[in-house]
């Protein structure tokens, strides 16, 4: 596997992981949240720009990871500060360097008190996110991985919803106890090769044992994080506490982080295990997306709705994941992304009416198509791509993982299917219940040119992946084939 | 003799102070202390990588024991710091003998932890000991408890060095010689026996399980800045005493190995549940000290230069940790009575910079990035690991979970919860806030860039 140097003048991936936290501390220098607000905004601003090489320059002909840099950093242990991106990671982290600046634009006005906290928290956040899909050594990663557990703690521990302080300690409790089975895969692992460096890890012949143990430590904290079913019971609770920015960060880059970990780390590391693994991990993802589904189907609070559709989602990535297909692989990550983008955009939705009505439920927020069409537009959009809706993002991505269970599997697939009807189900359910209402409706006043400003570039990508998926499986497709050709050739 | 400045210094301090306590001369001397700790810890820092041996080998001052005489004296400065203004936590009139008792102590650890002799050892030991004995019931407030937790103290302090004499006794027998570096232990029964009866006394100082009794009720009952000492000062002294003996141990005898591997086990784990259903805060610590005493103990399984540095780093990271606690404990608790852990809640809106010291406190005793104590933890694990011990590791793993529990509810009720009932926001002291700021800083930096610090023990322990 090859490691290519950043040949930018500048470390590209070093400046987009800290310019954040740069961020962070400068605003800790000013006691104004006029201020605070304006540099979190400028700085993840100028970090999204700084990411933008990343797809330019990015080469997908070049098998193995790309603008890596390598530094000393704990000789005596072997640590090296090592990052670089391939195809699996790159896209995560535009993502990421995307959906931050919308976070602090959403939060403008949402968060009056501890402004200046609140910003902190959220470059905090980035910084570990971007850090955490580009660490190429182990515990880097899971210093960003854990890194980002006391900012997303925090941000719903404080500015979180009346019930925080239960969803706050759910999640840090669940997330933690995932966290240290990693942390001893990682040990295990560093015994086994002697080296935290990740590249020189992946793709060794493991004797089976190691491997299934291995893969067990590993899975059980992704499962935990992406969440699967029986492990999901965090997420629902966690979302409908945290604030906006809180539950976009949360369901659109933190869920990810455990289904990339599968695909990086339970593949790469462990493919025997994960192929001895996966008719388990299959059922558990076809109950996440089923029960999930029917779940949706009966939820009254539509930040709660919204989590258990995500449930269902991630089914779609991790399923698509263990089908061992190229379609399935594609499909997974393109479900990853598309989750982000609408996902997240649901949330701000969500967040947009709670800050007019200030109630998250279906029944006080109906109606809305006759006060504030332009949000109902947007929300109407979303909505249908989250049902993979033909022309939207999930369609593609869904089709893929679809095509991909068929290969695998007739059966696989046949159970699959009632995953997408169900989700047209409870979304037109939420569609129809918010839009339309009979009689008066009080007024309330439409989307503000801010929040245009940035539902805009996720609507953009939902249309731009719904109709020309082709660049970006363009970006991805070699990395996963490789990923691919070692995991059958290491079974 | 350069090299003892800071004992020589130290014992100065001493005689300062017993002089004013015997003309009861009402000086506010709190300024005038906190600056001779300070530069008796500047004074650990000058005379650094200086060697010699002295009083015929009775101690031997390298540069790696050096480190620890550091970290103590370092400690030993920030508990003057907390020391609360007269009058406030201890009796009045007992200040002078408080700061010279506490000062005595100090001398006490830093001789024991470059004794070279099993006598100059146990005199050192005893002499840290006793003047902890005397300083607890000076708390003021007519507490009970401080009365009760220095007999305990007394008692146990006192059968652990009796057991510690026994162990000494046969070691001697053995080897006719009580110089640590000439004892020669081979691997039978009673050459284990002594040794393990030896280290008891160190046991007892770093409260390990079935040696823990006391530290509940000392904590308890110590006023909260002698606490913040007996929590953190001598355990450090103690982790260098035991990374002498274990490299005492034969390498045949599994036996010791085996002890010391139950002994972690049963610390870690007593440790942890019973820090759960705790509900002051000091006693709490407590709890957590015997826990991290088990982590520590993963370390010197294996005796080598890893482990050393290994034991060394997460000395200094538990010491800054346990003082980054009581740091708030003390700023919390009123007229220095004890601290309920409800009574952190709110914290966040009483004091910002308070409940960020906690957190990353509370964080780095979990051992999560990126502060000090997750690099401490994984340097132990690795280290124990490597020694062959992966169901050790794995046991403590599942103690960090555990103890997950009790450290995060300290978080969450500083910034989840309102305080009860109404407090006025808290004021802090300049000095209050740069204290706040070093500790957390600290532990920040150690868990990011720990290399410097690495290999400068590396370098050292070598």
């Amino acid at each position: 596997m090859g490691l290519f140097a950043n040949e930018l003048p500048y470390g590209v991936l070093s400046w987009t992981i800290f310019l954040p936290l740069g961020g962070a501390f400068l605003i800790l220098l000013f006691s104004s949240d006029r201020m605070a607000r304006w540099i979190a905004l400028v700085f993840t601003l100028i970090d999204f720009c700084l990411a933008l090489p990343l797809w330019y320059r990015f080469d997908p002909s070049k098998i193995g990871f790309q603008f890596v840099e390598i530094r000393e950093w704990l000789p005596i242990l072997g640590l090296r500060y090592a990052v670089g991106v391939d195809g699996i990671s790159m896209p995560l982290v535009l993502l990421t360097a995307l959906l931050s600046p919308i976070c602090v634009l959403c939060s403008w006005h949402q968060i009056e008190h501890r402004v200046r906290s609140f910003m902190f928290c959220l470059l905090l956040m980035e910084t570990s996110m971007i850090g955490v899909f580009s660490a190429l050594d182990f515990v880097l990663f899971y210093l960003f991985w854990e890194g980002m557990l006391i900012p997303m703690y925090l941000l719903i521990a404080v500015w979180g919803g009346p019930r925080r302080d239960y969803a706050s300690l759910k999640f840090f409790i669940y997330t933690l106890v995932g966290s240290v089975f990693l942390l001893l895969g990682i040990i295990a692992l560093y015994f086994k090769q002697g080296t935290f460096f990740i590249p020189e890890v992946l793709f060794r012949p493991y004797e089976e044992r190691f491997q299934l143990l291995v893969f067990l430590a590993f899975a059980t904290a992704f499962a935990i994080k992406v969440p699967m079913f029986p492990f999901h019971t965090w997420l629902p609770a966690a979302h409908v506490e945290a604030p906006t920015a809180g539950s976009v960060f949360l369901a659109s880059i933190l869920l990810k982080m455990g289904s990339y970990g599968f695909l990086r780390f339970c593949l790469g590391i462990t493919p025997k295990a994960s192929l001895t693994m996966a008719p388990w991990i299959l059922m558990l993802s076809i109950i996440a997306i089923i029960y999930a589904g029917f779940l949706c189907l009966g939820q009254e609070d539509m930040k709660r709705l919204i989590a258990y559709s995500s449930v269902s989602h991630m089914g779609f990535v991790t399923l698509g994941i263990f089908t061992f297909t190229l379609w399935g692989l594609k499909g997974a990550m393109l479900q990853m992304l598309n989750h982000g983008v609408t996902t997240g955009a649901l949330f701000l939705c969500v967040g947009i009416l709670y800050e007019r009505t200030h109630s998250r439920l279906i029944s006080d927020n109906s109606g809305l198509g006759k006060v504030m069409p332009l949000f109902v537009a947007f929300f109407g959009v979303f909505c249908f791509s989250s049902f993979a809706f033909p022309g939207t993002n999930n369609f593609v991505g869904e089709l893929f993982v679809l095509l991909g269970a068929f290969e695998k599997d007739k059966t696989l697939g046949l159970f699959l299917l009632p995953g997408p009807v169900l989700a047209a189900a409870y979304m037109l359910r939420l569609l129809k219940r918010t839009v339309w209402k009979e009689g008066e409706v009080s007024p309330l006043w439409d989307l503000n040119a801010r929040e245009v400003f940035y539902l805009l570039p996720l609507l953009v990508a939902v249309l731009w992946v719904g109709f020309c998926p082709g660049k970006l499986v363009e970006v991805m497709e070699p990395a996963l084939m490789e990923l691919l050709k070692n995991v059958k050739s290491m079974s | 003799m350069w090299v003892l400045m800071p004992e020589f210094f130290l014992i100065g301090c001493f005689t300062f102070y017993f002089v004013l306590s015997l003309s009861r001369v009402p000086w506010r001397i709190r300024p005038l202390s906190k600056g001779l700790a300070l530069l008796a810890f500047f004074l650990t820092l000058i005379t650094f990588g200086e060697q010699g041996e002295f009083f015929s080998g009775a101690l031997k001052v390298d540069t790696f024991t050096q480190v620890f005489k550091a970290i103590c004296a370092f400690g030993f400065f920030l508990v003057f710091c907390l020391l609360k203004p007269e009058g406030e936590d201890h009796e009045e009139g007992y200040l002078h003998e408080l700061y010279g008792f506490l000062t005595l102590s100090l001398l006490g650890l830093m001789v024991l932890v470059s004794a070279e002799d099993l006598l100059s050892l146990f005199i050192a030991l005893e002499l840290s000991s006793y003047c902890l004995y005397v300083i607890l019931p000076l708390r003021k407030g007519g507490y009970l408890g401080s009365v009760e937790g220095s007999l305990k103290y007394v008692f146990f302090g006192a059968v652990c060095s009796a057991l510690a004499l026994y162990g000494m006794g046969y070691l001697y027998a053995l080897s006719g010689t009580t110089k640590l570096g000439a004892l020669v232990v081979e691997g039978g029964l009673f050459s284990s026996l002594g040794l393990l009866l030896f280290s008891v006394a160190f046991f007892f100082k770093l409260s390990l399980f079935p040696f823990h009794f006391w530290a509940p009720d000392v904590y308890q009952g110590a006023s909260n800045s002698v606490a913040a000492f007996i929590a953190s000062v001598p355990k450090v002294a103690a982790l260098a005493v035991l990374l002498k003996i274990i490299g005492l141990f034969p390498q045949e005898s599994k036996g010791l190995k085996d002890a010391l591997w139950v002994i972690a086990v049963l610390s870690m784990t007593f440790g942890n549940l019973a820090a759960l259903v705790q509900k002051d805060l000091k006693r709490l610590m407590a709890y957590s000290g015997i826990a991290h005493g088990g982590y520590v103990v993963l370390g010197l399984l294996e005796p080598g230069i890893e482990a050393k540095v290994a034991v060394s780093f997460y000395a200094l990271v538990y010491l800054l940790m346990t003082l980054g606690v009581f740091l708030v404990l003390v700023g919390v608790s009123e007229k220095g009575k004890d601290v309920l852990i409800e009574d952190l809640s709110g914290l966040y809106s009483r004091s910002p910079l308070f409940a960020f010291t906690l957190a990353v406190s509370a964080f780095s005793l979990i051992g999560i990035p990126p502060t000090g104590g997750f690099m401490g933890k994984l340097f132990l694990f690795v280290v124990a690991y490597k020694a062959g011990h992966k169901l050790l590791v794995l046991i403590a793993l599942v103690n960090t979970v555990l103890s997950l529990f009790y450290y995060l509810n300290m978080v969450r009720l500083a910034y989840s919860k309102e305080s009860l009932g109404p407090r006025s926001p808290l004021v802090l002291s300049t000095l209050d806030k740069v204290l706040c700021l070093t500790v957390s800083g600290l532990l920040l930096l150690l868990g990011v860039f720990p290399s410097p610090w690495t290999d400068f023990l590396y370098k050292v322990a070598v």
